[in-house]
């Protein structure tokens, strides 16, 4: 793992005269020159609009873009890459779900829920919320239930079977939470969900980049991802359907490429997975992420797991040797990604943050898009450090000791 | 330690903040928030003929909010209103004597837009 380092050139930078140590991985990755050069080639030289001319750029460009959906494709076990429709970002991934699949839906009296878990991003409980709104009358309301979360960080499956009923429309629930680490047990919610014919979406913005991802194995119907939390491009993410499914769905955004064909009084849509793709796509983007998805494999996820769990270990022994420090979550590598919120008493996560970024380490402040969830556990704001594949325990250990200056200047 | 932001007067502050708390009877008061990190801050002002006899501040912040709120305090206790509507953030920036980085910008003046508050309300209540 050490020499993948040199991949990494912004690892060589220095922040205030130190070393950089990323530790922010949750929010984005750093960008191997592998992808970079992906990103930077495609532009230098095969630069075209796809599926659109028959001139040989285009032809190229468009054997580029569709190749990079076959590799992420192969990545998450994916069937068949026409079930795999390139968006910008899990976040778009959810909404398209949302306006698609679950909005005409919930028009039937039988579907009034929406299932999700209390430590979701705000990704995935937003777009319920701006769903509710749309389509709530006083009449019909939609009900939000959210399975719960335990003191130790993991979720309560004893209700699980009260909480999904005949009227759920959607079980939608992060495979990995951003703030606490913990790692959903998927199978066991997708089995109790599918028990009663409800489907089940899987946020995997925060597990895909960390660990093996199968979605035959995990039996979800959809799962989205983000490319820059996985050493890929912003600006392009996935969203993955299962096909019977993806194909009853109506059209998400209208436009270009999305169509058969078009007339002055309507349009036929396109088949998959160009049906959810309108206008031009991040061409760049995917070809980027499909660069990506080269790396980690090259690596293997099995490895870059192994490593996440060696750090994460690694760093909760130090870490629950200071004194006054509280981790939020499982606090077992085996139950959680290398994703660790905490407090220091009497020092807010902030002042935490500008310590550290004065040491080189970047760590993330604030509530993690997941203010509920922040407040659940009665904070305002709490500090996180996020591992990569990239990392090293040398890392943590100039991380520990900035966390030790911090408590040197509030004391 | 080098760091320049938490030099030993903000410190100082953040420890033993003053003029925190609330008080019995405010003719005015406001409360503001930064969503983004949970701060609060409220203020509470007695005016008595356009002067500040008063003030208090209470909430939950960051060394940064806590410290230049605290510091805002002590400058705005006696002074007119008319001569207070003129503070501005460089103010703020100068009572800490440091330029936060950007990301740190907003706690340096969440005091300052709460008593800004204060003072619309006033104005209004005039
Ligand atoms: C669990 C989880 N879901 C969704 C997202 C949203 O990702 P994006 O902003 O790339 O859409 C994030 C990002 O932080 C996340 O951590």
């Amino acid at each position: 793992m050490r020499k993948l380092r040199n991949d990494f050139p912004i690892l060589k930078r220095k922040i205030h005269g130190k070393s950089l140590v990323y530790l922010d991985n949750a929010a984005t990755t750093q960008k191997p020159r592998q992808v970079i050069d992906a990103v930077s080639r495609y532009y230098a030289q095969t630069n075209a609009n796809i599926h659109r001319g028959i001139h040989t750029l285009a032809e190229e460009a468009t054997e580029a873009y569709e190749g990079a959906r076959k590799k992420i494709a192969d990545f998450i076990g994916a069937k068949d890459p026409a079930e795999i429709i390139f968006v910008r970002n899990a976040t778009e991934g959810i909404n398209l779900v949302a306006r698609s699949f679950v909005a005409p839906r919930l028009l039937f009296e039988r579907s009034r829920e929406l299932l999700l878990t209390e430590m979701e991003h705000h990704s995935n409980l937003v777009p319920w919320h701006v769903l509710q709104s749309k389509v709530e009358s006083p009449k019909s309301k939609v009900l939000l239930k959210f399975i719960p979360v335990k003191k130790n960080g993991t979720l309560d499956y004893s209700k699980l079977d009260t909480l999904i009923t005949k009227k759920t429309a959607l079980v939608s629930v992060t495979h990995a939470s951003n703030v606490l680490g913990t790692i959903n047990n998927i199978p066991r919610i997708v089995k109790a969900a599918h028990a009663k014919g409800v489907p089940v979406l899987v946020d995997a913005a925060q597990s895909a980049p960390h660990m093996p991802i199968d979605v035959q194995k995990l039996g979800c119907d959809f799962l989205v991802l983000s490319g820059h939390k996985m050493l890929g491009p912003t600006g392009i993410g996935v969203l993955w359907g299962r096909r019977e499914l993806l194909e009853a769905m109506p059209p998400f955004l209208g436009g270009g490429d999305m169509i058969r064909s078009v007339r002055y009084d309507g349009f036929e849509p396109n088949d998959l997975p160009w049906k959810f793709e309108a206008g031009t796509p991040n061409i760049a983007g995917a070809i980027g992420l499909g660069a990506a998805v080269d790396y980690l494999q090259k690596i293997s996820m099995q490895n870059i797991r192994a490593h996440e769990m060696v750090l994460t270990k690694y760093a909760l022994k130090n870490m629950q040797k200071i004194s006054g420090l509280t981790i939020y979550g499982p606090q077992d590598s085996k139950k959680q990604t290398g994703v660790i919120s905490f407090n220091l008493h009497g020092i807010h996560a902030h002042d935490l943050a500008s310590i550290c970024d004065r040491e080189g380490v970047a760590i993330r402040s604030g509530h993690h898009c997941a203010e509920p969830l922040v407040r659940k556990f009665g904070q305002n704001a709490m500090a996180r450090v996020s591992f990569y594949l990239y990392n090293t325990k040398k890392e943590i250990d100039i991380f520990i000791d900035a966390l030790k200056k911090a408590k040197e200047i509030f004391k | 330690m080098s760091d320049s932001l938490y030099r030993e007067q903000i410190l100082e502050h953040w420890r033993t903040p003053q003029n925190f708390g609330k008080l019995v009877h405010p003719t005015h008061e406001a409360f503001e928030n930064n969503p983004l990190c949970g701060d609060e801050i409220g203020i509470h002002l007695n005016v008595n003929n356009h002067v500040v006899g008063d003030i208090r501040f209470y909430g939950v912040g960051c060394a940064i909010s806590m410290a230049a709120t605290s510091m805002l305090t002590e400058i705005i206790l006696g002074k007119k209103i008319e001569e207070l509507k003129k503070i501005k953030k460089e103010d703020v920036f100068n009572l800490l004597g440091v330029m936060p980085s950007p990301s740190r910008v907003k706690c340096a003046l969440l005091g300052l837009s709460t008593f800004k508050k204060a003072l619309q309300i006033f104005e209004q209540t005039e």
